[in-house]
């Protein structure tokens, strides 16, 4: 990422940041294009709610600059948490725009450069940004086209570019560089209706595999995270922790502390916070505090969670209903009533929250570990009570996210430091903080009811969700008569559900609903004596969801066979972000230890136009592995309010041993419209791998994750 | 205990005057400024911290900088040799071996420490070196791939 120092800052800003005037002033001359994401209407409606000052850019939230030097830059709220935007939508802007891929430059997720954006998540750069960025690209192109015209006296008509030079088709030699056509001056053109974009047939740099354009500075250490931020006079933070959720500080002697050399303290009600040049010296000095809590009794633990999530369910929402359940149970053979279980998961990056901050004339700057700079921004100046413009926050590369960091704790933990101590202050959080204050993927209940036809269909489905949250909660399947309820539709609890924070988890509340609903689905066909791949093709409402199957059973070379058939082969699918997902895996089940080793997975999927295939086959394989995690071993042990879980020799998450030979297949839709590929390969992997193992040994697991333990259970 | 030490650091004869207990993670990253080496999880479980001490693997989150006294401590600053990267930093690339990048110095470090005893590995050898580093992007089966392809560049003598 381009370290964001180009030019002035705005001093002058309004409410919200900083004004189209403030940008074109930071940013020198040159063209500029601005468009907008389909996030507009919700970024004016912010800006209306917080009573912007006039002047706010509230039409746009992403601009391309072409400057003297004929470099490109985007500069965009989105962030680079290795998902990899920082090369794909480089791609989109270099294919369009006609320069080389090195002409571009990423200025990302630096909240006094970049216009405002909701945050980077949810599988939606590629989807939503993508499409507007190359209509910028596109305009740009346009512009300069015309500029070039005007500068050669050859009608646009005759000129061409190739690698940011517009030449004469018919003299070659007669050409003009796009940094020349940029130069002295300052022109602003908006994106206001779809311009038009390259057809897949002339892309020269969208669809082909590039690597990371920041692998350089990664293998060699010189990519700054948050934490390698270090400023001339910075401390480092340790801050006084409650041994459980809800606990309250009743006393605390400091006295030991204070006689570490170098260290400095600061209290301000419960906040206490331990200062010192180097962090393990806080660290010392804060284990030397002593303090009393009153903290709750637990009322749940890891295993009482689902009876009590039950218990204190709010009414359910309806989402999406056909026919007449009561009327599809008379007309089945057989009815299964099934309840699936998933406990609560820890996003787990190896970079946890780490900020440092920095109080200098009025203004404070934060370097984040985050997947919302502009909402830390917010969340900032409501801490300090100062105006948002005054707040800029700079995100670093970011170790890993998977929605964790769209919470921002440590960003207001730094900034109240840097506040109280008066000089730049580092928080960066031990694993033991990270996974207390981690917002979960909560824990869920999932109760289905559902009958199989005389004729071999699927009578009727009547699927409640509990606390998961409802995305990927609706089936595709061809049933007469359905209907899908979630009982408290977010992952996000009302106060008195979940004992700890939650929140949006890798594909969030899909994971769960998928093992669920795939499980099931496998159960009824092995009911039904039908192979689990055959049955699915039989009962699919979605012939895309039927091709992506079939490519998903051709690269595996599936062979039918009803489960359980001994080989130890699983089937799911599911969608996620628009894709379509379909995973086979094998497996191996020891029958004494009850351990799981998978052997291969298979993941094909159908993800409408592809703008980097490297980087999507990357986050397939991302995907796979990262959910085996869930599937198997992941499961954060509590007490009430107490995590239990403190570091990764409890908390196990995928490791080099667990690697499972992977196969991916991305169908050739370029097409179509983008879709997600961050996240929908993870949700396929609870349910195949507990549909391989029921294929392996018989015994089917209802509960996430299907550790050794309950695999042993199981074979009862 | 406050005390002078000395030791190699990435080729260069360094001195420094610290409390000795500490750890050496925290005086590389914080007193020499060299931050590639990464914080984790800091009880050996992950190995973003992996450095070079004497050409063997340790994690610097749990190694008392006394212990490298007169030592030759390598990071991942210093596996390049002037300005060009090292065959398994090249390979890493060259095989897209990672995401976020927050583990890759350990991953890297560790894979080089290894790659040394045994030049000519099997995937299942690579795989049992490397299973106590962690990475949440899931990088791993690439990460294999990469440390493969340095051997056979390693053992071409590039």
């Amino acid at each position: 990422m381009k370290a964001s120092t180009e030019g002035e800052q705005s001093r002058d800003s309004n409410d919200r940041g900083v004004s189209r005037r403030d940008f074109l002033k930071a940013t020198g001359s040159g063209i500029f294009i601005y468009f907008s994401v389909g996030e507009v209407p919700l970024l004016q409606r912010e800006a209306q709610s917080r009573g912007a000052s006039p002047g706010l850019p509230s039409d746009f939230n992403a601009f391309l600059k072409i400057g003297e030097n004929g470099r490109v830059s985007c500069f965009t709220g989105k962030i680079e948490m290795g998902q990899g935007p920082i090369t794909s939508l480089a791609q989109e802007l270099a294919d369009e725009l006609d320069v080389a891929l090195e002409a571009v430059d990423m200025v990302m997720g630096d909240t006094d450069l970049c216009p405002w954006d909701m945050g980077t998540f949810g599988s939606m750069t590629t989807r939503f940004f993508g499409p507007p960025l190359r209509a910028a690209a596109a305009k740009a192109r346009q512009v300069l086209l015309e500029l070039a015209s005007e500068n050669l006296g050859v009608p646009v008509v005759h000129l061409a570019v190739e690698n940011g030079v517009v030449f004469d088709k018919a003299n070659t030699a007669h050409h003009v560089l796009y940094g020349q056509l940029a130069r002295g001056k300052r022109i602003e053109r908006q994106v206001t209706q779809q311009a038009v974009t390259k057809k897949p047939p002339e892309f020269k740099i969208i669809g082909k595999p590039v690597l990371r354009r920041d692998a350089r500075a990664k293998v060699t250490g010189a990519a700054k995270y948050a934490g390698d931020v270090q400023l001339p006079g910075m401390v480092y933070a340790k801050l006084l922790r409650p041994p459980a959720h809800g606990a309250r500080l009743i006393d605390v002697d400091l006295s030991e502390a204070k006689k570490v050399p170098g260290v400095e303290i600061v209290r301000e009600d419960d906040f206490i916070a331990v200062f010192h040049k180097y962090p393990d010296v806080a660290e010392i000095a804060l284990s030397k505090v002593r303090a009393r809590f009153d903290t709750p009794p637990p009322i749940v633990d890891d295993t009482t969670i689902f009876e009590h999530l039950l218990k204190v369910a709010p009414e359910g929402r309806i989402v999406a209903q056909g026919g007449s359940v009561e009327e599809g149970e008379r007309a089945a053979k057989t009815i299964f009533e099934e309840t699936y279980l998933d406990g609560y998961k820890a996003h787990a990056p190896i970079e946890p929250h780490t900020a440092v901050a920095e109080i200098s004339g009025g203004k404070i700057t934060v370097w984040g570990s985050t997947q919302t700079p502009f909402g830390a921004k917010d969340e900032v100046a409501k801490v300090l009570q100062i105006p948002p413009a005054n707040v800029r926050v700079i995100t670093p590369f970011v170790g890993g996210g998977f929605g964790g960091k769209t919470t921002n704790l440590q960003i207001v933990e730094a900034a109240r430091c840097a506040r109280l101590c008066g000089k730049p202050v580092q928080v960066a959080w031990s694993r033991k903080e990270e996974f207390f204050f981690d917002s979960f993927r909560p824990a869920a209940v999932i109760k289905i009811r559902s009958g199989l036809s005389a004729a071999g269909g699927i009578a009727f489905w009547d699927y409640r969700v509990y606390f998961a949250g409802d995305r990927g909660s609706q089936h595709f399947y061809d049933i007469p008569h359905h209907k899908t309820t979630a009982y408290n539709p977010s992952w996000v609890g009302p106060k008195g559900s979940h004992p700890f924070a939650t929140g949006p988890w890798r594909a969030p509340a899909n994971n769960t609903n998928t093992f669920a609903r795939e499980s099931h689905i496998d159960t009824i066909a092995a009911k039904a004596g039908i192979d689990p791949i055959e049955f699915r093709l039989r009962n699919f409402a979605d012939e895309k969801m039927k091709r992506v199957v079939l490519a998903a059973a051709e690269k595996a070379g599936w062979t039918p066979a009803k489960a359980p058939s001994g080989r130890g082969f699983g089937v799911a699918c599911g969608i996620d972000a628009g894709t379509y997902v379909a995973a086979i895996a094998e497996v191996d089940v020891d029958k004494t230890t009850g351990r799981v080793k998978t052997k291969r997975v298979v993941c094909a999927q159908d993800m409408g136009q592809v703008i980097n295939p490297e980087g999507a086959t990357i986050q397939m394989e991302g995907c796979i592995t990262m959910g085996l995690g869930y599937a198997l071993t992941e499961d954060i042990h509590f007490k009430g309010g107490e995590i239990l879980d403190a570091n990764f020799d409890t908390y196990e998450i995928p490791r080099f041993s667990w690697m499972p030979k992977i196969d991916t297949v991305i169908l050739d839709r370029q097409d179509d419209p983008p879709q997600g590929g961050g996240e929908p390969a993870i949700i396929v992997m609870g349910a195949v791998i507990g549909n391989a193992i029921f294929d392996a040994v018989g015994a089917r697991l209802h509960q996430m994750p299907m550790n050794p333990g309950r695999v042993r259970e199981a074979l009862k | 205990m406050e005390e002078k030490l000395q030791f190699k650091l990435n080729g260069k004869q360094t001195t420094l005057t610290v409390d000795s207990d500490r750890m050496l993670l925290w005086v590389l990253r914080t007193d020499l400024g060299l931050t590639g080496t990464k914080y984790g999880c800091g009880e050996s479980h992950c190995g973003a911290c992996t450095v070079l001490v004497d050409n063997e693997a340790v994690r610097s989150c749990m190694t008392p900088v006394k212990d490298v006294r007169g030592k030759e401590v390598v990071t991942i600053e210093g596996l390049g040799r002037d300005g060009s990267l090292h065959p398994v930093q090249r390979a890493f690339m060259d095989t897209d071996a990672l995401q976020c990048g927050y583990c890759t110095p350990g991953m890297i470090m560790n894979a080089y420490a290894f790659l040394r005893k045994n030049p000519r590995p099997t995937p299942t050898e690579i795989v049992l070196a490397m299973d106590d580093n962690l990475c949440r992007c899931g990088a791993h089966t690439r990460i294999v791939q990469a440390i493969q392809d340095a051997a056979a560049k390693m053992r071409g003598g590039s």
